[in-house]
């Protein structure tokens, strides 16, 4: 199996450089910094198997897109990157992650510092039971910033880059609870832009929501991508394939394949990536 | 155009991570605290009073003379007490309960008799004593007896019986009922057989966790007027008697530090008492837990 | 079991049907609601019978001493034979000393401890403490009080030299012990109530565990938090062994902690077990006493109630 995913992945390497496609490649020919770069990376949830063997090389300022059925690991992989998946308490790992050059499994990587520059959107709207301005306003304050003017422009820039701003610009004292699931989820993105991460991870964070609220998530992703890098989880392969510039497909705890989205979804090399794509299973 | 400076929120790292330890550290000690009172408290009264547990302390009853002072008559009272108490407060909590659960309706005689229970668990276990002066000493004549007790008692304890009863009814799944009714049970049916035999565990155990706070209680049976120091025990229901607790209340008071030992070994013997009724109530919960 | 002794075949069906239209299940059906209904009217009827007897014999005390009097009196001596007073105003602020110091006591030490259970704790940690906390809850406060006068007064004698035998500080502090479980408890419940998502949420941010306990759990559980303290204060209003032997028996109008005070539960003790004459002055002002601190734990609980529904966060 490692032979395998080896193989894949020096298949995938030389396939960036055959240029099949000439518009995609134009765009890729600036060869972009690596900001999680995995390496033999094994969880267990207790004695269960739930990631194995995973190989991924995440670039800066692109969408990477990871899809897979239910139960394949995709949620699990993109907490590892945040070590949010230490929360369960039987969880074992070993191999790699590194985040810009620095492995963040080793015990003296701080996961407050880790989770400063690596932000996350979860699968459900988060937002604390406080007003919207205090949802922006806490990663901020946590981090030291109390002067009251920077903290309101850090506010309104945040909600902006959510494009939420002009809905909610009236009502900053109002509770967060207040607003619809998909507002909700971009004052959830806005809370998480107001740190300024690096990476942002995103759990499926479409799936609570309705068609209208998902297509602005999606627009809104693709406008961060010239900031930040995102890693997306998603189960619907037309989100994927709309917003991403890179696929990884994991199934049963492996990445099957992982490749540009366009090639992805034109012309798989793993039959299992086809037949999950053209809705065979899953 | 940057706020958020890296430097800055590297340097705070530090200091924040350093406080989040040391309140960590604050929030254990504080628990521990609380953990430590207990074994203090505990060690404190086995050291005193075990010297005093002999066959004598069981056999004797109170007395002016420390050495000859023992519990006969309270550890006696204590247990009559109980047998008076359990059947009482069990059949009004456990029917109210029932009651409430399956045949009342929602409406506001029901959220008020609700909001009325909830309001008596809150009332002062000694208010509860001033209602069982007038009412059962003086109106219904009981007397200072085991029944003017007893069902003092029993009011102290219901609202706690009929709150455990009524969680240990709701948690039979509707399924169960449904499945009953749908045999042609009639309602009473499917209590008795359905819903009464899947909640028992639950209601024992709470009603013998209220029952171990009532063994414990002095306060009602002080204002009752209930005597402390008995040389006889009860022969019936109108008798007049003494608990443990206000025996050990007694001992507390009285000046000679020999005392202190008595009361000591008064409080082993009540604190034993406790704890079986609790394993008790602990085995119970523990072998029918969830069983759905 | 269809063709059993009759000698004629009958099916279940039939069976079923003949016990249906027995009468005693019918009337069994119509009774248990009847009776079952008087049961749960007892706990109306105790609720109604605590307070007409409280405001009958009050009333009662009340034609002998004049309700300004003991509303705004500063001396309570009932004792007195010539000239007794009855202001009540000594009896609730030696109550609310013991009260005060308990809840400084319990309410950080609480909080704490809940703090610690709900966010920091493995889920071994908690299954271990928690039933320990319910132990100490279970104490009979006979106990408390005998730890109060024998161990704790004692102890605090050595760093307080001018403390009384009686005083307020040691009864206080017992009775903070006494409630701290009923605190963390209830607290952690609370804050076990507020759901990982939001956790997770200020977690993602970098947030460590402290800012994430103070800044988000806290503030989300604060109504379950308030309410249970105010509950364990209505709680410490109504204690009455420990106060009884460790508080003294002398109501003082003062603001003194280390000598003998009073609290009204520890005044209904004192003439219970003098055997105060049936029908006499002092026999109806237990009555009094009982029904101010019967109020003032009304609303405290009502208060607990009105802030837990009122202030609950819906997820």
């Amino acid at each position: 199996m490692v032979e395998l995913m080896n193989k894949t992945n020096k298949q995938e390497t030389a396939n960036i450089k055959t240029p099949s496609q000439i518009v995609g490649e134009s765009t890729k020919s600036v060869e972009r910094n690596s900001v999680f770069n995995t390496k033999n990376f094994n969880l267990w949830y207790g004695d269960h198997h739930a990631l194995k063997d995973i190989n991924l090389d995440i670039r800066e300022n692109e969408v990477t897109a990871i899809i897979g059925p239910s139960g394949c690991g995709k949620s699990t992989y993109i907490k590892a990157l945040n070590r949010m998946v230490e929360l369960v308490p039987i969880v074992k790992t070993n191999g790699e992650i590194n985040y810009r050059g620095r492995n963040i499994l080793e015990a003296s990587y701080e996961v407050e510092e880790l989770r400063t520059r690596v932000g996350m959107v979860f699968q459900k709207p988060n937002p604390f039971p406080k007003s919207i301005y205090d949802n922006i306003a806490y990663g901020p304050r946590i981090h030291g910033i109390k002067n009251k003017k920077v903290l309101d422009e850090i506010v309104e820039k945040s909600l902006r880059g959510a494009a939420i701003w002009d809905e909610v610009k009236d009502r900053l004292n109002q509770n967060a609870y207040g607003l619809s699931g998909g507002q909700q989820q971009r004052i959830c993105i806005a809370r998480c832009l107001a740190i300024e991460p690096d990476v942002i991870l995103m759990d499926e964070p479409t799936s609570a929501l309705d068609p209208i609220s998902t297509l602005k998530v999606e627009e809104l992703v693709q406008e961060l991508k010239d900031n930040y890098s995102i890693i997306i989880v998603t189960h619907n392969m037309q989100q994927a394939a709309r917003i991403s510039d890179k696929t990884a497909f994991f199934l049963n705890g492996e990445v099957v394949e992982f490749d540009h989205t366009d090639k992805i979804f034109s012309t798989p090399k793993d039959q299992r990536t086809e037949d999950y794509i053209s809705g065979r299973f899953g | 155009m940057k706020y958020i400076d890296d430097t800055v929120v590297m340097k705070r790292m530090k200091s924040r991570l350093k406080y989040n330890s040391i309140w960590k550290m604050i929030f254990l000690i504080a628990t521990t605290l609380a953990l430590l009172t207990l074994v203090i408290l505990l060690v404190r009264i086995v050291t005193q009073g075990s010297g005093y547990l002999n066959w004598d302390f069981f056999n004797n009853f109170g007395s002016r003379f420390p050495e000859k002072a023992g519990i006969k008559a309270a550890l006696i009272g204590s247990v009559l007490l109980m047998l008076i108490i359990a059947p009482v407060s069990m059949i009004l909590g456990v029917g109210t309960a029932i009651y409430l659960e399956e045949y009342a309706k929602k409406n506001k005689f029901t959220s008020f008799i609700q909001m009325n229970i909830s309001n008596l668990a809150g009332v002062p276990s000694i208010v509860f004593g001033l209602l069982g002066l007038t009412i059962f000493v003086r109106m219904l004549v009981l007397g200072k007896s085991l029944l003017a007790a007893g069902f003092t008692m029993s009011l102290l304890i219901l609202p706690v019986i009929i709150v455990a009863s009524q969680e240990a009814i709701r948690a039979v799944p509707k399924e169960q009922r449904e499945a009953s009714y749908g045999m042609g049970a009639t309602k009473w049916q499917t209590i008795t057989r359905v819903v009464l035999p899947a909640a028992i565990p639950g209601i024992l155990t709470g009603s013998i966790l209220a029952l171990s706070r009532a063994v414990g209680e002095t306060a009602p049976l002080v204002v009752l007027g209930i005597p402390v120091i008995l040389q006889f025990l009860p022969d019936g229901l109108l008798s007049q008697f003494t608990t443990l607790p206000l025996q050990i209340y007694d001992w507390a008071k009285r000046p000679q530090e020999a005392f202190q030992y008595v009361a000591s070994a008064g409080i082993i013997v009540l604190m034993i008492l406790l704890v079986i009724m609790n394993s008790i109530a602990i085995f119970i919960r523990n072998k029918f837990q969830k069983r759905y | 079991m269809a063709s059993q002794g009759l000698g004629k075949e009958q099916s279940i069906q039939e069976m079923v049907a003949q016990s249906r239209n027995r009468k005693g299940k019918k009337f069994i059906e119509k009774l248990m609601p009847i009776i079952l209904i008087i049961t749960a009217l007892i706990s109306v009827l105790t609720t109604i019978g605590i307070v007409f007897t409280l405001i009958f014999e009050t009333f009662e005390f009340f034609q002998r001493v004049s309700i300004t009097d003991y509303l705004f009196g500063r001396e309570w001596l009932p004792f007195s034979g010539s000239e007794p007073l009855y202001g009540v105003l000594p009896l609730i602020l030696g109550t609310l000393k013991v009260s005060v110091i308990a809840a400084c006591v319990a309410v950080p030490l609480g909080i704490a401890a809940a703090i610690y259970l709900s966010e920091y704790a493995s889920d071994k940690t908690r299954r271990t403490i928690k039933p320990i906390l319910e132990v100490l809850a279970g104490v009979p406060t006979i106990v408390y009080g005998f730890f109060a006068l024998t161990f704790v007064t004692p102890l605090l004698q050595e760093l307080i030299p001018s403390l009384k035998i009686f005083n307020a500080l040691s009864p206080g502090i017992v009775v903070g012990i006494m409630i701290l479980p009923m605190i963390a408890s209830l607290s952690e419940d609370a804050m076990s109530s507020v759901p990982n998502s939001i956790r997770e949420g200020a977690l993602a941010l970098g947030a460590t565990k402290l800012e994430v306990s103070i800044k988000v759990v806290l503030p989300a559980a604060l109504s379950g938090i308030i309410a249970s303290v105010v509950l364990a204060v209505s709680r410490a209003i109504g204690e009455t062994m420990i106060v009884s032997l460790a508080g003294g028996a002398t109501p003082t109008f003062d603001f003194n902690v280390t000598g003998s005070i009073q609290t009204m539960t520890a005044y209904i003790v004192q003439v219970s077990s003098g055997d105060a004459g049936y029908g006499t002055t002092i026999y109806y002002s237990i009555y009094a006493v009982g029904f101010t601190l019967f109020v003032f734990t009304l609303i405290m609980n009502l208060l607990a109630q009105y802030i837990s529904k009122r202030f609950r966060e819906e997820y």
